[in-house]
């Protein structure tokens, strides 16, 4: 029997120490201590969790063991192109955005059970886990956040998918008087994505509705969003509004804007270069050296059967 | 006021209140963002572009202001472009590629931003080696303008490399692309102009041979 657990692959795993101390310690020198000197003066974000808005939280055994980046750096360095372009625009734009109570999640479509639910309708569905997750960006950067939430599953299984759902559609808010406008951001809006029903069903996917055992800041995707960790970042699409149960692939907002370098599986694969950029490595926030970027972000061994028989190298 | 000694004395340290400010911020102020490297990756090209722009500026504004005496901060604004460039390539050689030429080389050849972004680096290489006045003699007045057109170059190669690593968010790189596309508009449009106006006597002799080696790169009459 096949016991799966998770790959928590590390640079010591695959590089001897002495190697890379020997050749990278006088480049590591000084930025190295830079770093780690700001990183000690933040306030610790896990330290959050007594106070914020979900206190029993059930820990998921989908945790990784690795260290979650600060607060400070998850909530200060976003690609919401809803609110800016740069890294550092949406933590200041997003803050007029405050869903509130009315917020309502159409899920619809193929589905014997169709509804809207309330967040707190939403939150009331399954008791809520507290999953630390790697979060691979396309753009070659990562950070590790502890998310609140749990398996999308639970909302889809709910809504008693027909047998023409192949495929789940989702939906971001778009709200142009406070938003940039398409023209602005260089891609479409209401941003979309989508997932194979089997990539959605697995239990790895997740609705999120929170982090750092708070409630989730405007953002990073409040008042709920989609965490998918084995795919590129821009997969877990924010601030969801619909969720509709499809026959065929849905567009992608990405792919969209340039299919050449976003498909719509988008798996995060060291193998398979972005046309620009090499994806065989990342740059864990809050670390100087890069380290080796993981076969489906390290979840391979949860995950890569979905993949069984197709081409990645082709359906990227 | 722009013949005074004291003036250079002024626009220098103002071209280097980016990389201060970017100092300050990293050791007391609010820090350089979660991503550092990729913070001072994009600062440094940031200002090596606007300096460019800054360089191919002057020429123009010379004539259009009436202010000849601009040419004296030519060569300081140009040295700067490739100080913030230097700094650029630095980033991306140590921080991103941690000195692996292998990779590099890879990047260099796979990657059409960065083939683009380093070709701007190394055409101004030879601008920056020669842009003291000995080499002006050296080279004589007319070699050495044309190969300080390399400028133009480095300027398209810079846009290109801008416009090609960004995302989907045009407006910078398509803000600078216009700003490089009417100053050469300008140059090209003052080359034509005076090439018409020459052709009628085109028989007769110009007196368009430059002084050669007149003084430094300040005095050398800017008609590139």
């Amino acid at each position: 029997m096949l016991i799966k657990k998770p790959a928590d692959l590390r640079h010591s795993d695959i590089t001897p120490r002495s190697v890379y101390l020997n050749r990278r310690r006088f480049l590591a020198g000084l930025p190295v201590a830079l770093v780690a000197g700001r990183e000690a003066l933040s306030p610790s974000g896990r330290a959050r969790a007594a106070g914020g808005r979900f206190p029993n939280l059930v820990k998921s055994p989908f945790s990784t063991t690795e260290k979650p980046n600060s607060f400070n750096d998850v909530t200060h360095y976003n690609n919401f192109y809803e609110f800016g372009t740069g890294k550092e625009q949406p933590a200041k734009l997003a803050q007029k955005f405050k869903p509130g109570p009315e917020w309502k999640v159409s899920v619809e479509g193929a589905v014997a059970r169709a509804r809207k639910f309330t967040v707190e309708e939403l939150i009331a569905l399954a008791p809520m886990e507290e999953r630390i997750y790697r979060h691979r960006c396309v753009e070659a950067w990562s950070i590790v956040v502890p998310w609140v939430g749990y398996s999308l599953s639970v909302l889809l299984k709910q809504a008693q998918p027909t047998a023409k759902a192949q495929y789940v559609a989702f939906e971001s808010y778009y709200n142009s008087s406070m938003m940039l406008s398409s023209g602005e951001a260089g891609i479409e809006f209401p941003y979309v994505e989508g997932l194979r029903l089997d990539e959605a069903m697995h239990p790895l996917a997740m609705l999120s509705f929170g982090m750092y055992g708070d409630s989730l800041p405007p953002q990073d995707g409040a008042p709920v969003r989609l965490t998918v960790p084995w795919k590129y970042g821009f997969k877990s699409l924010k601030s969801l509004v619909k969720i509709k149960l499809v026959e065929k692939q849905p567009p992608t907002t990405w792919n969209l804007s340039n299919a050449r370098e976003y498909g719509f599986y988008s798996n995060v694969n060291p193998q398979v270069d972005h046309p620009r950029w090499s994806q065989a490595s990342e740059r864990r926030l809050g670390e100087f050296l890069k380290r080796p970027t993981l076969m489906f972000n390290g979840y391979g061994n949860q995950v890569a059967s979905l993949y069984n028989g197709m081409d990645l190298k082709k359906s990227y | 006021m722009l013949r005074r000694r004291w003036i250079k004395a002024v626009v220098f340290p103002l071209c280097l209140t980016p990389i201060s400010w970017v100092l300050w911020r990293a050791f007391y102020g609010d820090g350089l963002t979660a991503n550092p490297v990729e913070f001072v990756t994009h600062f440094t090209g940031d200002w090596t572009i606007r300096f460019i722009v800054i360089t191919l500026a002057v020429s123009p504004l010379r004539k259009l202001l009436a202010l000849p005496d601009l040419i004296r901060f030519r060569r300081m604004l140009g040295l700067f472009a490739f100080f913030y460039g230097t700094l650029h390539c630095l980033t991306y050689f140590w921080l991103d590629k941690f000195f692996s030429l292998p990779e590099i080389a890879k990047d260099v050849v796979r990657r059409p931003f960065i083939t683009a972004g380093f070709t701007a680096f190394a055409l101004m290489l030879p601008l920056a080696l020669t842009s003291t006045a000995g080499w002006i003699r050296r080279l004589g007045g007319t070699r050495w303008r044309t190969l300080h057109r390399l400028i133009y170059l480095t300027a398209i190669a810079a846009v290109v490399h801008y416009y090609w690593l960004v995302k989907s968010d045009i407006r910078l790189p398509a803000f600078y692309g216009a700003l490089v596309a009417v100053l050469l508009g300008w140059r090209a449009v003052a080359w034509l102009r005076k090439r018409r106006s020459r052709q009628p006597s085109a028989l007769s002799t110009q007196p368009s041979i430059p002084q050669r080696g007149a003084g430094g790169a300040d005095e050398l009459s800017a008609e590139n």
